[in-house]
């Protein structure tokens, strides 16, 4: 009769694991597209175009931070 | 639950990036600036040199119009650009600590911080940096922007992939030959995986772009610029301008990853502690943060049942 306790502690952990999954997963997504646009956007691929306003913002910052740049 | 982890790493990796920017402001924009004003002077002499031969302005010039001014771009572009850095880190960091921690919860979160945070840095920093280092402007030929950028996210990737198979080797020789060997086994196996791919990755001076119009030179270093008599008439880029810009960027990159460490490392030991206790007030009021320390005593000592 004293097992039962488990049970209700089960349920609990399924539901948050699954928003803390998005919480990650968009984290990391997030900060991968965040290091794209300053690392290597607008050099040897652009995603605007042949614009050239962030990689020339961030110019120093990428050249500082190790990422190649013209 | 884990948001709190979440916010906590996003604004320590933003405070490392603004720390990391500061520095870069005092000690590297300078340098910086020498450098943009070789490759000025060396594009003037270029223009000089071709125009003596005959060739008119054979350089193609490269006067393009700037987007940018240099003002804007070594006071708030790089702090933007450096703070925007940070961020990032913060966030890849705390997504590794979180998943991390969930499969070892026996770990203590300040000294996992620490260790990710050096895994961090050297994994995505240093390792790329030893092949293929942070290089000042004019350092680097634009015709070879495209195969140099895969270059560096390639030598990235091999050396984060590398560094978890390291961990994973450790973690299976473990229980064979004890923790100490197997941690040096595991920093063995990450030595020799990054030390092939850097032998079987090609120098950027190696590039077939490079080759042709260079010769075989190991780096894009911009050689002394000669006349037609082999006399020199621009020098080569200053060795010691070239040592200070990477020595300030390994600098840089290291008090991002302190920062990280230790910062997030203290927070994430406050949060370790807090989630028995903030739960049981929550139930009265959210204003009774003050009282937190005095009850914390009492319910702490019962937590741990609870918890395990």
């Amino acid at each position: 009769m004293t097992t039962p306790v488990a049970e209700p502690r089960q349920h609990s952990v399924t539901l948050p694991l699954t928003a803390c999954r998005v919480a990650l997963g968009l984290t990391a997504l997030l900060s991968l597209a965040l290091l794209y646009f300053i690392g290597v956007d607008q050099g040897a691929t652009s995603l605007f175009g042949s614009d050239t306003h962030i990689h020339e913002f961030v110019h120093d910052a990428r050249h500082f931070i190790g990422f190649p740049c013209h | 639950m884990e948001l709190r982890y979440i916010y906590r790493g996003l604004g320590v990796g933003l405070v490392g990036g603004l720390l990391a920017f500061v520095f870069a402001r005092i000690f590297a924009e300078p340098f910086i600036q020498d450098a943009i004003d070789y490759e000025g002077g060396r594009d003037a002499a270029q223009e000089a040199l071709s125009h003596a031969a005959g060739l008119g302005h054979a350089g193609g010039g490269h006067e393009e119009a700037e987007v940018f001014s240099r003002s804007v771009q070594s006071n708030i572009g790089i702090g933007v650009g450096m703070a925007a850095f940070g961020l990032a880190m913060g966030g890849l960091f705390v997504v590794a600590y979180l998943l991390v921690s969930r499969r070892y919860p026996g770990i203590r979160p300040r000294v996992l911080a620490g260790l990710l945070a050096g895994a961090g840095f050297v994994s995505l920093y240093l390792v790329p940096f030893a092949k293929y280092p942070a290089n000042p402007p004019a350092v680097g030929h634009e015709e070879t922007i495209g195969d140099r950028s895969i270059l560096y996210v390639t030598m990235v990737a091999v050396s984060v992939v590398s560094l978890v198979l390291a961990v994973f080797a450790g973690r299976w020789l473990a229980g064979r030959v004890g923790t100490w060997n197997a941690s040096l086994l595991g920093a063995v196996v990450f030595f020799v995986l990054v030390g092939v791919a850097m032998g079987l990755l090609p120098p950027l001076g190696h590039l077939a772009s490079n080759k042709a119009e260079y010769g075989t030179l190991a780096t894009e270093t911009p050689q002394p610029l000669r006349d037609a008599r082999g006399a020199i008439v621009y020098p080569g880029f200053d060795a010691d301008l070239l040592f200070r810009f990477r020595f300030y960027s390994v600098i840089s990159q290291l008090l991002l990853w302190l920062t990280l460490g230790f910062g997030f490392g203290a927070l994430a030991e406050r949060l370790a502690g807090a989630p028995a206790r903030v739960r049981t007030p929550r139930a009265v009021t959210g204003a009774a943060a003050t009282d937190r320390t005095s009850a914390g005593a009492p319910s702490g000592t019962t937590a741990p049942s609870a918890a395990g």
